[in-house]
């Protein structure tokens, strides 16, 4: 477990440590960076207009997913109010999600970091919990949650828990012991140390911890939706598939991945913009 | 000016952890106001554990502390310790840095425009009113130090325990560190330790030297400079007493090993 922790925490540190060094080497190669993201972009979709329409017969299933007809479809998509509307929805699951985990990692993970025999009596516990796929609880939540939303927000909240519960406790085992002697010498009582130096001195690992859990709330989102929903995107896979709508299908992949990857952009933001302010 | 008790004054003092045997044993220090005494010894011989003892930070297995003829058993509102890292808290400025812990619960009550008036104070004092807004990571080591200082200083402390506080600094900025140091004690006339392994460091700043060495540890000899300051220009009449710390600061590693 603490390899995992300090292997996140140690990737922290140095981000920490350097920032204006990263963004001036950012900055100089950005452009060129840039170019070649676009590159892998364009040979990706490259493969799948050859993969789709040039190996494809005309007829066949595999022609009904190339670029054309998705990115036709993608456009109708994107001027209805139906997608926003999913989309939305979609959203609002992944931000109930977060702040479920957060409101629960935050403070057990202070817990677990603040106090060693706690950190021994959960640690395999925790381990072993984090490493049941969310998706297996779906049938128990149904069936204790009933249909709707609840099961939904209880298995995003299990996804997204882990990675914030075991930053928090790592960013608490690398606050500098020199903050915490200061607060001692200063006469603090248990409650200023933790609200003054324990919780700003863990912001750090907090937002790390956050940035992994979007990335896992988003993979875990679709499929969750794929059950007992009428609304949000995995339900749109579902539907486009039971209409045979094809490429509306496939404009759903893409649309699915677009919003995941600007999720990850803005995390990553959030994360550089609160560290040199906050922890540098 | 004279107390009925030392400001700060340590008794039969004696360190150990588990069952290594004692590490520091039968130490005693008194310390008057405005007096600066420099506790010299090999490295690992546990002189930071010392200064913590006095600190409040760590109780002595045998023999007490007291502040103001008042036995400690923990940390003393108005005793302030400083170490070779700063400690600044990288979220918070250098102004908000000075002024932590001056609203804590058991330090002395104060109003909020009695704060902000210690915390102005000291920061001028150390002379980093043009950078009171920037973050730790902004300041150069030799600020970061000063404004280590200020947050001393800020809780206008009797007594003030240094480990080792310009190690880490250039000869410059060390020098400057040293003068300014002299200056705060002379005003405040803060009781004063000082933890270094720098001999001439602590000729240039303390009117006395305590020598600790041995196993366990103990004081072997003791000091007592009375030339003014500033000494930078009279370093040549400490001579004598340089050679005689040289040798028994040499024949405390000889008994050390």
């Amino acid at each position: 477990m603490s390899e995992v922790i300090d292997g996140i925490a140690a990737q922290n540190d140095v981000s920490q440590r350097q920032p204006a060094e990263r963004k001036l080497r950012r900055r100089s190669g950005a452009p060129l960076r840039f170019v070649h993201g676009l590159a892998g972009l364009g040979l990706i979709v490259l493969a799948w207009w050859i993969a789709t329409d040039l190996l494809a017969a005309p007829d066949s299933l595999e022609a009904r997913f190339a670029p054309q007809a998705t990115f036709s479809s993608l456009f109708q998509l994107l001027s209805s109010s139906d997608l926003a509307l999913h989309v939305a929805v979609s959203l609002k699951r992944i931000l109930v999600g977060l702040v479920l985990a957060l409101a629960i990692g935050v403070p057990v993970g202070l817990v677990v970091g603040l106090n060693k025999t706690v950190e021994a009596a959960t640690s395999p516990a925790f381990q072993l919990l984090r490493m049941i796929s969310p998706l297996s609880w779906m049938p128990i939540a149904v069936m204790v949650l009933g249909v709707g939303d609840y099961p939904i927000y209880f298995l995003l909240t299990f996804a997204a828990v882990w990675p914030i519960l075991l930053n928090t406790a790592a960013g608490v085992r690398h606050l500098d012991p020199a903050w915490l002697t200061l607060s001692r010498s200063l006469c603090a009582t248990p409650w200023e140390n933790l609200i003054h130096v324990v919780i700003p001195g863990v912001v750090g690992h907090v937002l790390t911890g956050v940035r992994l859990a979007i990335g896992i709330l988003w993979i875990v989102l679709v499929p969750c939706e794929m059950l007992g929903v009428s609304a949000g995107l995995g339900y749109m896979i579902l539907d486009t598939r039971d209409r045979l709508a094809y490429s509306e299908l496939m404009a759903m992949v893409i649309v699915i991945g677009l919003l995941g990857f600007l999720l990850d952009a803005a995390a990553r933001a959030l994360h550089s913009r609160w560290l040199p302010a906050s922890s540098e | 000016m004279s107390t009925a008790h030392p400001i700060l004054e340590a008794r039969e003092i004696a360190l150990g952890y588990g069952n290594a045997g004692p590490l520091i044993t039968d130490f005693g220090l008194a310390l008057n106001a405005g007096e600066i005494v420099t506790i010299l010894g090999p490295s690992g011989i546990g002189k930071s554990s010392l200064i913590r003892v006095l600190a409040g930070l760590q109780q002595p297995n045998t023999g007490h502390v007291a502040v103001d003829g008042q036995v400690i058993r923990n940390v003393h509102p108005r005793v302030a310790i400083a170490f070779q890292n700063p400690g600044l808290l990288p979220w918070l400025n250098l102004e908000r840095n000075v002024a932590f812990g001056l609203s804590f619960a058991r330090q002395l009550r104060l109003s909020s425009a009695e704060r902000r008036a210690r915390t102005d104070a000291a920061i001028r004092k150390v002379g980093l009113d043009h950078a009171r807004h920037r973050l730790p990571a902004e300041l150069s080591g030799g600020m970061a130090q000063r404004a280590a200082l200020a947050r001393c200083l800020a809780r206008q402390p009797k007594a003030l325990l240094l480990d080792e506080p310009f190690g880490a600094l250039d000869e410059i900025t060390r020098a400057d560190m040293q003068s300014l140091l002299l200056s705060v004690v002379r005003e405040f006339r803060t009781a004063t330790v000082l933890v270094t392994h720098d001999i001439d460091e602590a000729l240039l700043l303390s009117d006395r030297i305590v020598l600790i060495g041995g196993a366990p540890a103990r004081e072997l000899a003791q000091w007592r400079i009375d030339h003014p300051q500033p000494r930078h220009d009279r370093l040549a009449e400490l001579g004598r007493i340089r050679i005689e710390i040289v040798q028994a600061l040499h024949a405390a590693i000889v008994r050390h090993h």
